[in-house]
């Protein structure tokens, strides 16, 4: 972009008073240039026309204002990315507004046609905005500050005095002075000229570029990220491979054949609660005691995760994300052999106190003459026995103090064998049937843990007899067609594991986008000229003025400075008499006399210069 | 064991009473401030019309201030010439609430010192909160709403101390402290929260503190905006004396504010000056989000709507440096942003449910 003079598009106030300055008063900023006429004929006119449209600071903000409201519908309608789950019971609820979703892609907002339209828009305007931006900003580099404008009473700021000194001393020391303070100062005529607060369009420059390194970055990270779940009991493990997820996604360019390699297994958990006081329940400490191994040949090394402390090995990280319990049980079927042992994740019902259920499906159980007889264990678990709500039990606290598992118990067919996948968390009872007690209730039971009962118990004095044990742990089937035995308790623990390249990228471009905001908002552009030539009468007068964009305060206060710091070599005439009479024909342009030094230097007490200017 | 929770118990109910306590003076210093206003109406108006219609005829003098001292010259601070910026109104501030009588003022300053009072309490309640649940106190929206009140006023004291003018903010501001804190220890309370191992992150407490100090400022910056629209209406008026003339009671308050300039030039300061903090309350969050369910940015409810706030800022800010969108477009923007703020906060957290509704209403 040239560096011509033309000032329309000055987004600054200053721009006005500019206007009769010439250039003097131009671009003060980069902003780019308003046009807003209408096209030259041809095609390559309009398309001209549009690339101007697109770049303008109004369509830049018109489509930031669009980007802002499109953001909306996604944060109210429920997301396919965040829960699918509540996507189809929208969809069942609504069926034809869902289905007008679907077709303007609400479900997926911010992957959405539209969405992307926004910001791809948005992110061209900015391109084609911080390109010549950059050039003209080179140019202003490249070029001087502006000379001194003919009439300097007319800038926003502006002082003068009368001094003995030559105007060509005071110029010089005028061009020293601004310079030592980092001003770009030259002399043109009988004026110094001086600008300073370059760095004010760097930062916004560098702000502006920020926001596309972290639009790239996150393109980046969405393309090739990939995610997954896995819960893990103690004692089992984990190795990076896509069978071993419970569930998994990934970007369009993430390769699950080059998944790095690496697993590890989880030895224990802890878990701590406050135990008195206002705060009891709150948990202190989650903590996943790990042994992991990179590569093929895995030499192990041990960690203990936390909630915000993840694991970062081969370019993926594994973050503890929830716990819960795991009764181990025991199954018998009619014949008296073990058809089913280990730990069953229960899910928490209740995420402070750990009321939990889960389900035991024994698929290979037969009776005691040889018949196929599918078993199915509904469960309640409840870490610390706190009594019973309405007929189910409930627990009063989230470590396993007093642990208890509520069973009944279920025959037939588990459907299991259909191929379809089936939610282990819960039976499919369609072709199953209930073992009642002989009164026709359900038939159901509460298990102690066997390797607790005798402390548990311990309270009431009485030490217990294996048989007793073995009474309160354990819940037979009527006609003798099986038992489940509740051995123990496991604690569980799921795990996220992600790999989602860009991140770095994305925080350097936060960084250098908040630097850069910083210094576009903070610093101050600003030109400063000195004028020094000799009045009829001889003597030297200076006149001073300060031109910024128009929200600050302090320009007058730092032009008060630069003149106080140039007095001392121009020092005031000792009869500084009637001033030159420069404003005569100025007339009411500068009215607002106040000296913003010296709030208080105001005639009427109850009016406050300084105004709202805080 | 059983001592430390009974005395976070007595520090709670402490805590309680103190905000109550401060509630009760809150109210004083309104009942204060409405008095000022009440007397101040009594003052001259109409300085504005005058500034407005009549021409300055008399040439400005352009001076140096010289001050003899033994005999030479010494330059104190020179006298600069300010000059309105063309096309602006060039109004001088109003005198204030008190409207420059002495009863007003009198009145501004109890209401003033019945803030300073009020301040304490409401602050000795925040950290007595803090120390009975033995954290930040930024775990649920009671502690969220109260702390956010009390650095609002910590705001405006600290302003009042370095002697900016922003005692027309006293009344609003009471006022919405009043409410915010009536809506905490009513439909807000909560006794005393739990706190979820992810939220033991020292990049949420920067987060949380950022976004309340964030919350506080852009507040001031929104009272001045809504006040910049009926203060500039009011001199658009003023300025065209064959169109409708304002009322009288809208004359009495409005020409006692700063001038549609003043207030303009402070909302856009004080919105200028927190964006950044609030781009960092962003970053911190999304650094927090990474480390906690590892992914920065997850479009989550409250994710999208600071997100959108900050947007709609840029856009105010953008509006700002646009010729045709200065002054009422830009200041209807920074209302827009500011609502967006708002509905972060008691929208997103009470009828959007997301990864951040864990943090208790
Ligand atoms: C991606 C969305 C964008 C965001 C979030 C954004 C944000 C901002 C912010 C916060 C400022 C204020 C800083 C200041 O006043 O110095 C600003 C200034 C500016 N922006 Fe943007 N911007 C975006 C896109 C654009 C586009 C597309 C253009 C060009 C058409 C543009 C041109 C400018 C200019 C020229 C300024 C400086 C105005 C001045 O000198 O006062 N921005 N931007």
């Amino acid at each position: 972009m040239s560096t011509k003079t033309d000032t329309t598009g000055e987004p600054d106030a200053a721009a006005d008073p500019a206007s009769d300055l010439g250039a003097a008063g131009s671009q003060l900023s980069t902003a780019p240039q308003e046009d807003i006429g209408l096209p030259s004929l041809g095609p390559l006119g309009w398309a001209r026309w549009f690339w101007r449209q697109l770049t303008s600071m109004r369509v830049a903000l018109l489509l930031l204002f669009l980007l802002s409201i499109g953001a909306i519908p996604g944060s109210l309608i429920p997301q396919t990315s965040i829960d699918p789950v509540k996507v189809d019971q929208f969809k069942a609820q609504h069926t034809t507004l869902g289905e007008v979703y679907d077709k303007l892609g609400m479900f997926h907002v911010y992957s959405s046609v539209w969405f992307s339209a926004i910001y791809l828009l948005l992110f061209i305007s900015l391109i084609g905005c911080i390109v010549p931006r950059s050039w003209q900003f080179v140019g202003q580099l490249r070029g001087r500050p502006p000379a001194a404008p003919r009439r300097l009473t007319r800038l926003p700021a502006y002082t003068t005095w009368r001094t003995e000194a030559d105007p060509e001393e005071v110029l010089e020391a005028a061009g020293r002075m601004l310079k030592k303070r980092r001003f770009r100062a030259h002399r043109s005529g009988t004026a110094v000229a001086a600008e300073k607060g370059y760095l004010r369009e760097v930062g916004n420059l560098v702000f502006h570029v920020a926001l596309i390194v972290m639009l790239v970055a996150f393109a980046v990270g969405s393309l090739w990220k990939s995610e997954g779940g896995k819960l893990i009991t103690e004692g089992d493990g984990f190795s990076n491979s896509l069978t071993q997820y419970d569930d998994f996604k990934s970007g369009p360019f993430f390769d699950t054949d080059t998944m790095a390699p690496f697993g590890f297994t989880m030895n224990s958990f802890d878990a701590t609660y406050e135990r008195t006081g206002p705060q009891k329940g709150t948990p202190r400490t989650f903590r996943a005691n790990i042994s992991y191994f990179t590569g093929a040949d895995g030499t192990e090394h041990k960690r203990a995760l936390e909630v915000n402390t993840p694991l970062d090995v081969e370019g993926y990280k594994v973050y503890l994300l929830s716990h819960g319990y795991a009764p181990v049980v025991t199954v018998k079927d009619g014949r008296g052999q073990v058809v089913y042992h280990g730990a069953v994740p229960f899910l928490p019902q209740d995420p402070k106190n750990f009321t939990s259920s889960g389900v035991v499906k024994v698929p290979g159980a037969e009776t005691k003459d040889g018949k196929r007889n599918q078993l199915g264990f509904q469960a309640l678990f409840v870490p610390t026995f706190g009594g019973k709500n309405s007929g189910s039990m409930f627990s009063q606290f989230p470590a396993p103090d007093f642990p208890v598992l509520s069973v009944n118990a279920w025959h037939g067919d588990l459907g299991m064998d259909s191929g379809l996948p089936q939610n282990v968390y819960q039976l499919d009872t369609k072709r199953l049937k209930q073992y009642k007690d002989a009164g026709g209730d359900i038939f159901k039971k509460m298990l102690l843990p066997k390797d607790r009962a005798t402390q548990m118990m311990s309270h009431s004095g009485a030490t217990l007899s294996p048989q007793e044990i073995e009474a309160e742990s354990t819940m037979r089937l009527p006609n003798g067609e099986g038992s489940i035995t509740f051995d123990g308790i496991k604690t569980w623990a799921s795990f996220k594991i992600t790999h989602q390249p860009g991140n770095g990228l994305a925080l350097t471009g936060a960084v250098a986008a908040l630097v850069g905001l910083a210094a576009s908002l903070f610093i101050q552009r600003r030109r400063v000229w000195v004028r020094a030539e000799k009045g009829a009468d001889g003597v030297t007068v200076v006149e001073m003025a300060g031109l910024g964009r128009s929200e600050s305060a302090r320009l007058p206060e730092e032009l008060a400075g630069l003149a106080v710091a140039l007095v001392p070599d121009a020092p005031i005439a000792p009869d500084a008499g009637p001033q030159p009479d420069t404003e005569a024909t100025d007339g009411p342009a500068a009215r607002t006399d106040q000296d913003p030094t010296e709030p208080t230097d105001s005639a009427d007490p109850a009016d406050p210069s300084e105004g709202a200017r805080a | 064991m059983n001592l430390a929770a009974a005395a976070n118990e007595t520090l709670a109910h402490n805590s309680n009473l103190l905000v109550y306590s401060a509630m009760a003076v809150y109210t004083l210093a309104f009942v204060a401030h409405m008095a000022e206003w009440v007397f101040g109406s009594r003052s001259r108006v109409g300085r504005t019309a005058a500034a407005l219609t009549t021409e300055a005829k008399a040439p400005t003098t352009v001076s140096v201030q010289v001050a003899q001292k033994g005999g030479t010259a010494v330059l104190e601070r020179p006298k600069v010439i300010t000059k309105a910026v063309a096309g602006a109104r060039d109004v001088p501030d109003g005198p204030g609430a008190h409207g420059g009588t002495e009863k007003g003022d009198l009145y501004g300053r109890i209401a003033i010192s019945l803030t300073v009072l009020a301040w304490a309490l409401h602050v000795g309640g925040v950290i007595t909160r803090a120390l009975s649940v033995q954290r930040a106190p930024w775990g649920n929206m009671y502690e969220f709403s109260t702390t956010f009140g009390a650095v609002a006023v910590t705001l405006y004291l600290a302003l009042l101390l370095f002697k900016k003018n922003v005692r027309w903010i006293g009344l609003p501001l009471v006022t919405t402290v009043l409410l915010d804190l009536g809506l905490a220890v009513s439909v807000l309370y909560t006794a005393s929260d739990q706190l979820v191992p992810a939220l033991h992150s020292y990049w949420l407490w920067i987060h949380v503190s950022c976004a309340i100090l964030s919350g506080a400022v852009l507040y001031m910056g929104a009272v001045a905006t809504l006040l910049f629209l009926f203060r500039d209406r009011h001199e658009a008026k003023l300025a065209d004396p064959q169109g409708k003339q304002p009322g009288a009671f809208a004359t009495s308050v409005l020409e006692r504010l700063p001038s549609a300039a003043s207030l303009d030039k402070f909302a856009y300061r004080v919105n200028a000056t927190v964006f950044p903090l609030w781009t960092f309350t962003i970053i911190a969050g999304a650094i927090w989000a990474e480390a906690a369910w590892g992914r920065y940015w997850g479009w989550d409810p409250k994710e999208v709507w600071s997100f959108i706030t900050w947007v709609a800022y840029a856009c105010y800010l953008h509006a700002r440096a646009t010729a045709g969108w200065k002054g009422r477009k830009a200041a209807w923007l920074g209302l827009i942003a500011f609502a967006c703020y708002l509905f972060n906060y008691y929208g997103v957290n009470i009828f959007v449910t997301g990864l951040h509704s864990y943090a208790g209403v």
